[in-house]
């Protein structure tokens, strides 16, 4: 929908928060919400949570693999894989399918990342039978026809073009070109203008066999169910899958550009920045001290630093923020923000001197505590739609974490000193910056790297 | 919530269910700040929300965004709680907290364990009248704002065509005018416009407060009475009488042109009555028609403009409804590569004229009947949709009964409401056409 809705305007803050961003804030105990391990008859894993007060099930689930398994050359494979596969499976063509779902009010998307192909199923109780079979279709017998191919491939290409003179796009596409230069994860998920035209059916029908598989498979379903209900449908609807995903392997991977600075010309009034460096990853033991360490510097709340100094002191940018971020064979920090091209330079330096301060004294006592009572008492938020919990379930299950998370978490919290977070800030804070930049930015030009 | 999410579920699949069970309750204090309880019991968290009966469309001629940049500065401390001493607040329990303003309204919210409540109730009453101002805290606010209107007009061409579309649909009332405001007015408001729209508006005769969450009415109440109760009434509220629009005559058209579109796509918006200004059953007619017309890959527009002739990447329909005086009724097409804007607005305009003509089947009627009802029950899952939903409505006049039967109204459309709806209000005449292209070439300029 690109229809243009302009009523609801202005917010104060940016809601900023990625999902991933948000999962890590879970803290305190979940009294309200437990979850179920559930192993059909076939070995198919789901974690549940029954809410029987609502009569919708939830279902979110990911496969391991996303875009970093295009092809070489074949950049948006997953995308447009992921864009097929409710548009026409088994008998159905599109125009049928779409009318099953339609019928029974049922929701289905699914969707490419780097690292996964995700999906999500919304259906009212009384259709729950009808869904599932929508979805085992979806999985197991994607049509790819032709004439649908061509349209989806026409509306990413027409994302592609929209793209390339975007100022937040070509920043933030730029900052990860340069930063995995030889690697998948400087590809744009959707692809290019050069790649997204040769991607053949073919290809598409390999990747879904490639990566629509059981063995990275992760599920999480939220809603009026029982574990014994569930058990015989997620075989029904999973268990046709292959037994094992065929993935290429991916090197490791750390972010390279340190120290650049990348200015790309675009005529817009307003420059966008993206900053970033190298992060902590997901297993490392000093994780939960960057996370907080993160918090302090450009996390969710307006008592952030950067918030302070960009924002509300010096009123350069409405949104001002940085995230941590990890994924499978990487982790970053990232930040982004939006300036007026004469103070661009002014506020560039405000940031990394920002940076630099925290990487140099990390953060005080009283911050320390701050975020710590913020991360902990965050938490029930993320778990007051089902829509929230599944997603927050399937993300537990790739981050390889245990069922007992939520009850441990504020253990982990607690347990980081002013020692820690000092020693972390300068850790994951001190290893130099890469800079992109779209706009005309007065004064401002491309370096080289340091 | 229980109750009502059964009710509602049991709507969307049998055409006459009576009416939900009344577990939402509204309540008005001595000082004429309505309380709206929608109890959600499912996590220990509350949504508080208060709904100010002002937005842009209140706005002094020459003053425009100054309800948006009021919206800003209330975050800048009271007497009572100076500074952020709020915001830190709920950030030191890991709150959520933001605020919107729009036309008509201007909601604050926040998001916080349920034992929290009745202390964000106290900050929030004491910020109805408590506001204080300094030019220091003022003038790098207005910095920010005018870099949120930099990233979400200026350096966006299709926003920019949005505003210059509204601007055109809305002859004489002030829906024309950005709720942000036009720039060059914006960089002049300053403290006193901002205290005296203010001390003009902000009373609690004039808001609605909405609680969604993990408690009872009781609780609210007595918690209410303890807070916003203590509230004066400080201005009496005139009737929101704006300008009306005249009989429109002459369909408008608008171009916009921005060397950095690369896809182009033509859109129209239709004036249309809101829920709170349409006859009976016309607003419901209207969102059944936008859903039939442009809701999804089985909707008549994209089926014939994406599908069936290949000329559009993308085509869809939208009816805002919620609106103290107009709604507008949106159509979109965006060209396939080869294809002009012209032969998408023609496949629209036959799309459009043969429903005008023929009216929608039976069959369509139901899918798109059930699929709006469902949306409603899909909304029962997050308490904030449903105290946006109520707290939007209230602040542009619908009663908490019209919210609360809704889904019924919707199930009471028929085939020949639908019908008359599109024969009524898809006149072009109250019409204006968008079209944002590249550059002005002779054939888009025109087409």
């Amino acid at each position: 929908m690109n229809t243009p809705m302009p009523t609801l305007s202005p917010c104060r803050l940016r809601l900023t928060a990625a999902a991933a961003a948000l999962l890590i804030a879970c803290a305190a105990p979940a009294s309200a919400t437990t979850i179920e391990r559930v192993v059909s008859p076939g070995g198919i894993v789901a974690w549940l949570v029954r809410e029987s007060a609502v009569a919708m099930i939830a279902v979110d689930f990911a496969f391991v693999g996303g875009a970093i398994q295009d092809a070489a050359g074949k950049a948006g494979t997953a995308s447009l894989t992921a864009a097929l596969l409710d548009e026409g499976a088994g008998d159905l063509d599109s125009k049928a399918y779409h009318d099953r779902l339609e019928r029974n009010a049922i929701e289905l998307s699914f969707q490419a990342e780097r690292d996964t192909v995700r999906g999500s199923l919304r259906t009212l109780t009384e259709h729950r039978d009808e869904a599932f079979d929508d979805l085992r279709l979806a999985l197991t017998a994607p049509r790819f026809d032709t004439d649908e191919v061509e349209i989806n491939r026409a509306q990413i290409l027409s994302l592609v073009r929209r793209a390339s003179t975007s100022p937040t796009e070509i920043a933030n596409q730029r900052w990860w070109e340069t930063a995995f230069a030889g690697h998948p994860y400087g590809r744009p998920v959707d692809g290019t203008l050069e790649t997204v035209p040769t991607i053949t059916r073919d290809d598409l029908v390999s990747y879904a066999r490639r990566v629509l598989a059981r063995d990275n498979l992760k599920i999480a379903v939220v809603g009026d169910i029982d574990a014994e209900t569930l058990k015989p449908l997620l075989d029904r609807v999973f268990g046709a899958l292959p037994a094992k995903a065929d993935l290429a392997p991916v090197g490791a991977a750390s972010p390279q550009g340190l120290g650049r600075r990348i200015v790309i010309k675009l005529d817009v009034p307003q420059a966008v920045v993206t900053f970033g460096g190298p992060g902590i990853a997901r297993k490392d033991p000093d994780f939960m001290a960057a996370y907080i360490v993160n918090h302090v510097l450009g996390g969710g709340s307006l008592s952030s630093r950067l918030y302070q100094e960009v924002r509300e002191k010096r009123g350069l940018a409405y949104s001002v923020y940085d995230n941590l971020m990890w994924l499978n064979h990487t982790a970053l920090f990232i930040g982004a923000t939006a300036t007026r091209a004469d103070r661009t330079g002014e506020t560039l330096e405000l940031i990394e001197q920002e940076i630099h301060r925290l990487a140099q004294s990390g953060p005080t006592a009283d911050e320390l505590i701050k975020a710590k009572a913020y991360l902990n008492g965050s938490f029930p938020l993320n778990l007051d739609t089902s829509g929230k919990i599944a997603a927050m379930l399937v993300q537990l299950q790739l981050d390889d974490l245990d069922i007992d998370y939520f009850e441990r978490r504020p253990q982990m919290i607690n347990a980081v000193t002013l020692e820690d977070a000092r020693r972390v800030a300068k850790r994951l804070l001190d290893g130099g910056l890469l800079v992109t930049v779209a706009g005309r930015p007065e004064g401002l030009a491309s370096n080289s790297a340091n | 919530m229980l109750m009502l999410l059964g009710a509602l579920a049991a709507a969307a699949a049998t055409a006459d269910q009576a009416a939900a069970e009344p577990n939402i309750v509204d309540f008005t204090l001595a000082n004429g700040l309505q309380v709206v309880v929608v109890p959600d019991h499912r996590a220990a968290v509350v949504t508080h929300m208060i709904w100010y009966k002002v937005g842009a469309a209140d706005e002094t001629p020459g003053k425009s965004g100054l309800a948006h940049f009021l919206e800003h500065l209330m975050f800048k401390g009271t007497t009572q709680n100076p500074g952020d001493t709020f915001s830190r607040a709920v950030a030191a329990i890991g709150g959520q907290e933001n605020a919107f303003t729009s036309s008509d309204y201007t909601s604050f919210f926040q998001r916080v364990p349920r034992d929290r409540l009745k202390e964000m109730m106290a900050f929030e009453a004491d910020r109805i009248t408590g506001l204080v101002l300094t030019d220091e805290v003022v003038r790098p606010e207005l910095n920010v704002v005018l870099e949120e209107q930099n990233m979400r007009v200026a350096n966006n061409p299709s926003s920019r065509l949005a505003q210059q579309m509204d601007a055109a649909l809305f002859l004489n009332h002030p829906y024309g005018r950005p709720v942000i405001g036009w720039r060059q007015e914006i960089e002049k408001l300053d403290r006193n416009d901002a205290l005296a729209f203010y001390q003009r508006f902000y009373t609690p005769n004039n808001a609605v407060v909405v609680i969604a969450g993990d408690i009872t009415p009781e609780e609210v109440k007595a918690d209410a009475d303890a807070t916003y109760g203590k509230i004066a009434v400080r201005a009496e509220i005139a009737p929101r009488r704006r300008p009306t629009e005249p009989v429109a005559e002459a369909p408008r058209t608008v171009t916009l042109a921005d060397a950095r579109v690369e896809q182009p796509n033509v859109s129209r918006s239709y004036l249309a009555p809101s829920r709170t200004t349409a006859r009976p059953g016309e607003s419901e007619a209207l969102e059944v028609l936008a859903h039939v017309l442009g809701n999804g890959a089985n909707s008549r527009l994209y089926r014939r403009l994406v599908v069936e002739e290949g000329v559009a990447l993308n085509a869809s329909a939208v009816y805002t409804a919620v609106g103290l005086d107009y709604a507008k009724f949106e159509v979109y097409g965006a060209p396939k590569p080869g294809k002009t804007l012209h032969d998408v607005e023609t496949a629209i305009d036959a799309v459009l004229s043969d429903t005008c003509e023929h009216g929608v089947t039976s069959d369509e009627l139901e899918v798109a009947k059930n699929g709006l009802i469902a949306e409603a029950v899909y909304a029962q899952d997050n308490q904030a949709t449903l105290a946006r939903w109520y707290g939007s409505a209230l602040a542009s006049g619908e009663t908490v009964e019209a919210v609360r039967t809704w889904p019924e109204r919707i199930r009471a459309v028929t085939a020949d409401a639908v019908r008359d709806a599109a024969r009524t209000w898809l006149d072009r005449r109250a019409s204006v056409t968008g079209y944002l292209v590249n550059s002005l070439q002779p054939e888009e300029k025109h087409s």
